[in-house]
């Protein structure tokens, strides 16, 4: 490390800067956002999945006193000619065009001063379809005559989309390869061969503060005011569909009430900014918790996963085929798909891989990115593999893990050798918290107890951008822009500090200005736990180049480079009085090579990797198939932490999210509607629904090329918790459950088929 | 919509009075007229917590209770907590102890939190989930908010 740490800022627990502004009740969320003259719209949804729009009569809806407009895809056009977005496909009308696609896609929309106006007008509008057959399951998908996109319109954004330009006839928005060794003549050798196919549930991210966007029309110019994880993403995409400048859009945020994946890209932004120019008005659109559910959701998946293993326990070659269910339009799904994709045959060290990763339209709301971009649903599979592989081969499943890990130095499926991910000590500290060696109590009478372990990893994202821009003010005091959104993980504090450390002030000291894309610098987004890692390197650089130029402004002076004075003092040498800035600039591009198109491999996958064990003691009441996580402990490789307590929520908050994908989140269709879209029939885990024990661990690691040792941790305690429990339940029970969520039911439905 | 109607009541101590119209909620009139934003509305439903606001000494959820309903009473909401921006225990505990992330939720849990330790100044874990069980926090910051009323109680009972 090139900085020294006299200021001890970064490790330090420090609280969350924005505590105080929380607790009070007066933090700023773009949910408190009024404008002078604002209208509040209210979007009319589809109520089919596929079909062809016949009429759409909004009449009754304009005749509402107090209804300013209501508008159609044709209205829309008049502000922007050709209203398709999206990151990788411009698949996504901004209102529904001709056909629909999906339950509750957006066909129109009301605006009025009151909210409740706009909304009971929106009740009014009658819409009528002729109805298609519709896709809805991803594995038919790949072979259904039900088409959802009658061609292919690739953004141009990723290399490996290109080659899908004005295709027709598929539902395929990638299909990514990995070919490493030979899995043909392996399979053909092997002592044993297993083979299962699991599958994940559609679940929803359901940030408590709802998506929410207002846009302002300036003179040429366009404001908006999003709770948004990608401001400059937000920023080129509505300059891209105005065919504007940049420089005449604004994209600023404040705290985010949740994001999770939901709230990238492009959600109501596209539309705020069409009704803006329409009206001449700002317009804000904040969307009800039922809405959310069709706007954006976790990809389902299936997984088929085939592993040859010889005697000795020892996996030789391992065959997956991912099928991903992105819903009809593809937000980031293809993404999903390829980076998530090549590590899907797990942190193993397996001579011969072959993946197979397919993205899929289909006729449900859009999936994009939910904490874990995919890596949740691999490692669901792959664990539950594994475990059971090491149970019909009598091997203990640790010792199974610990034979055929993937450890630093050796190469990863893409083959890129691992370095700094620290798989074997996640491994080691999971098996010791939980005592794995020690007698276990089984349980008794009608409760039986069981344990069990998980592992996964997954690869940072690449290519990508940060930067960061340090102003020092003529008193001293600074402020950070970054575009970096906390939306909860704690970003404005860790960012503080690591600034604070290369200046050696208190943490406490730096002010951190929200993103404002005319004010802080590009970020590619705050996603994949890329933020401390990619916006660290950047803070860190812009720190130093500030601290550089203090130096160089002490030379100037003529003063010696180690003198101690303040850099007020500095300032009004130079200019006489309270006045000027010292602006540092940092930026951070990691290197990266792209995966060949063909066999899926490159020699350097990803900018750092990201480990995560947990570990799961469960009690099953074979009675009523009632599963109760008495333990849930969770390790994690995140490099050195930079803020150990504010990591450790991250751990313990993430794996509660993730118990609720996998013990009671599923969204519910039947005939082609979705039964609960609402917390009420749609359960996350409240208070009661806590393991009675949680624990987190950080294994005492380095990322030699994070910040301060550091690189990423939102993600990582998601990945091993639902096959963990899985296998807890499969140790306590004898039944094993492949289909997530491992709700009561199914729990008793498997026990009732067979079990200890 | 129906006609305004004139309503006052105690807001944070302050008498206030104003014209709702009879389909707005609570939330929606502390937002509009009072320019208050820490009850806010997230499920729509009173099941999350997030709109929590103190009606005459009881925990109501804002988003459902209709603004007429107000007229001649106590509200309290977030805002009237910290007067002269001295922090309520409860709210110092939940910062110490790292108690949220995002934040959207806090101030119902927080809320709640005083009311639990008014009702019963030391509540065991099963009696303090039990309390919240109304309210949800999607970050998961459960064990940590459930360290803060255990810290919460204990700095009331130290006086501070």
């Amino acid at each position: 490390m090139s900085t020294t740490a006299k200021a001890g800022q970064v490790g330090r627990s420090l609280p969350r800067l924005e505590g105080r502004a929380k607790v009070t009740g007066r933090a700023d969320y773009i949910y408190n956002l009024r404008l002078p003259g604002m209208l509040h719209g209210k979007i009319f949804r589809s109520a089919v999945a596929h079909g062809r729009i016949r009429r759409v009569d909004v009449e009754a809806a304009r005749q509402v006193p107090g209804v300013h407009a209501v508008y159609v895809s044709d209205d829309i056009r008049r502000a922007i000619a050709n209203p398709y977005y999206g990151p990788a496909f411009h698949d996504q009308p901004i209102l529904a065009i001709d056909k629909v696609r999906h339950i509750g896609e957006p066909v129109a929309v009301v605006l009025a001063e009151d909210p409740h106006v706009a909304e009971e007008a929106a009740r009014l509008i009658v819409a009528e379809y002729d109805e298609l057959p519709a896709v809805t399951n991803e594995v038919e998908a790949m072979t259904s005559k039900v088409i959802v996109h009658d061609v292919l319109k690739p953004a141009g954004t990723f290399p490996d989309l290109k080659h899908l330009e004005g295709r027709k006839g598929t539902n395929l928005a990638l299909d990514f390869h990995l070919r490493r060794g030979d899995t043909k003549k392996a399979f053909a050798a092997a002592d044993r061969v297993f083979e299962h196919i699991f599958t994940t549930q559609p679940v929803m991210h359901t940030p408590l503060e709802p998506f929410v966007s207002a846009a302002e029309p300036g003179d040429g110019t366009l404001t908006i005011h999003t709770a948004s994880q990608s401001p400059s993403f937000v920023r080129i995409e509505i300059a891209r569909l105005l065919g504007w400048p940049e420089n005449r859009v604004r994209v600023k945020t404040a705290f985010l009430g949740g994001g999770f994946g939901a709230k990238l890209y492009i959600k109501l932004e596209a539309l705020v900014a069409a009704l803006a120019l329409l009206t001449r008005r700002p317009v804000k659109i904040a969307l009800a918790m039922d809405e959310q559910f069709f706007t954006i959701t976790k990809h389902p998946s299936t997984f088929r996963i085939k592993s040859a293993v010889s005697k000795d326990g020892r996996i030789t070659a391992r065959e997956c085929e991912v099928w991903w269910n992105g819903g009809a339009y593809a937000d980031i799904g293809p993404r999903v798909t390829q980076k998530s994709g090549f590590t899907a045959a797990g942190p193993y060290d397996i001579d011969n891989v072959a993946i197979d990763s397919y993205a899929l339209y289909t006729n449900r709301p859009p999936a994009g990115a939910l904490r874990g971009f995919g890596i949740p649903q691999l490692v669901w599979a792959y664990e539950s593999h594994t475990d059971m592989i090491a149970r019909a081969l009598g091997i203990d499943p640790v010792e199974f893990r610990r034979r055929n890990l993937l450890r630093d130095g050796r190469p990863q499926a893409t083959g890129t050798v691992m370095q700094d991910a620290a798989t074997g000590q996640v491994l080691d500290r999971l098996v010791e918290r939980m005592g794995w060696s020690r007698p276990f109590d089984r349980g008794q009478g009608t409760v039986k107890r069981g344990r069990g372990i998980a592992i996964g990893f997954k690869a940072s994202i690449a290519p990508t951008t940060s930067v960061a821009i340090l102003n020092l003010y003529a008193d001293g005091s600074c402020a950070l822009y970054c575009s970096t959104v906390d939306m909860g993980q704690g970003s404005d504090t860790a960012m503080a500090q690591i600034a604070a450390e290369v200046l050696d002030v208190p943490a406490e000291t730096v002010r951190v200005v929200h993103p404002d894309t005319d004010v802080t610098p590009y970020d590619m987004a705050t996603l994949g736990s890329r933020s401390t890692f990619h916006m660290g390197n950047a803070v860190k650089h812009a720190a130093e180049d500030a601290r550089a130029k203090i130096g160089a402004l002490k030379a100037e002076l003529g003063l010696p480079a180690g003198s101690n004075i303040p850099v007020a003092e500095l300032f009004r040498r130079k200019y006489g009085m309270q006045a000027g800035n010292i602006v540092g600039v940092g930026s951070f591009v990691p290197s990266y090579a792209s995966p060949d198109h063909d066999t899926g491999l490159t020699p350097n996958a990803t900018p750092f990797w990201m480990v995560g064990g947990t570990g799961a003691e469960v009690e099953v009441d074979t009675e009523t198939g009632h599963v109760r996580v008495a333990r849930l402990i969770n390790v994690a490789d995140l490099g050195t932490p930079i803020n150990p307590r504010i990591v450790e929520t991250q751990l313990s908050g993430g794996a509660i999210m993730q118990l609720g994908f996998t013990m009671q989140e599923r969204m519910e269709y039947a005939d082609g509607q979705l039964l609960n879209p609402n917390l009420a029939d749609y359960k996350i885990p409240g208070m009661r629904d806590l393991p009675t024990r949680i624990e987190n661990e950080t294994v005492a690691a380095t990322q030699a090329s994070g910040p301060f040792g550091a690189k990423g941790v939102g993600e990582t305690a998601t990945f091993g918790v639902s096959p963990a429990i899985a296998n807890a339940i499969d140790d306590a029970v004898g039944v094993r459950l492949m289909d997530l969520p491992l709700t009561p039911e199914a729990v008793y439905r498997a026990l009732t088929k067979g079990g200890r | 919509m129906s006609a305004l109607r004139p309503i006052r009541f105690t807001l944070n101590g302050r008498p206030v009075a104003t014209a709702i119209g009879m389909h707005e909620t609570l939330v929606d009139v502390l937002r509009e007229r009072f320019a208050l934003f820490g009850a806010r509305e997230s499920c729509g439903q009173g099941l999350c917590g997030c709109c929590t606001v103190i009606v005459d000494g009881r925990a109501v959820s804002g988003c459902l209770f209709l603004a007429a309903g107000a007229d001649g009473t106590r509200v309290e909401t977030i805002e009237g907590l910290a007067p002269n921006d001295r922090l309520d225990p409860v709210q110092e505990a939940f910062i110490e102890c790292g108690a949220f992330q995002c934040g959207f939720c806090t101030p119902g849990f927080v809320l709640m939190t005083k009311q639990l330790l008014d009702e019963n100044p030391e509540p065991s874990e099963d009696e303090i989930k039990h309390y919240l069980s109304g309210n949800l926090c999607r970050c998961g910051a459960y064990p940590e908010i459930i360290e803060a009323v255990r810290v919460a109680a204990r700095k009331r009972k130290s006086g501070g």
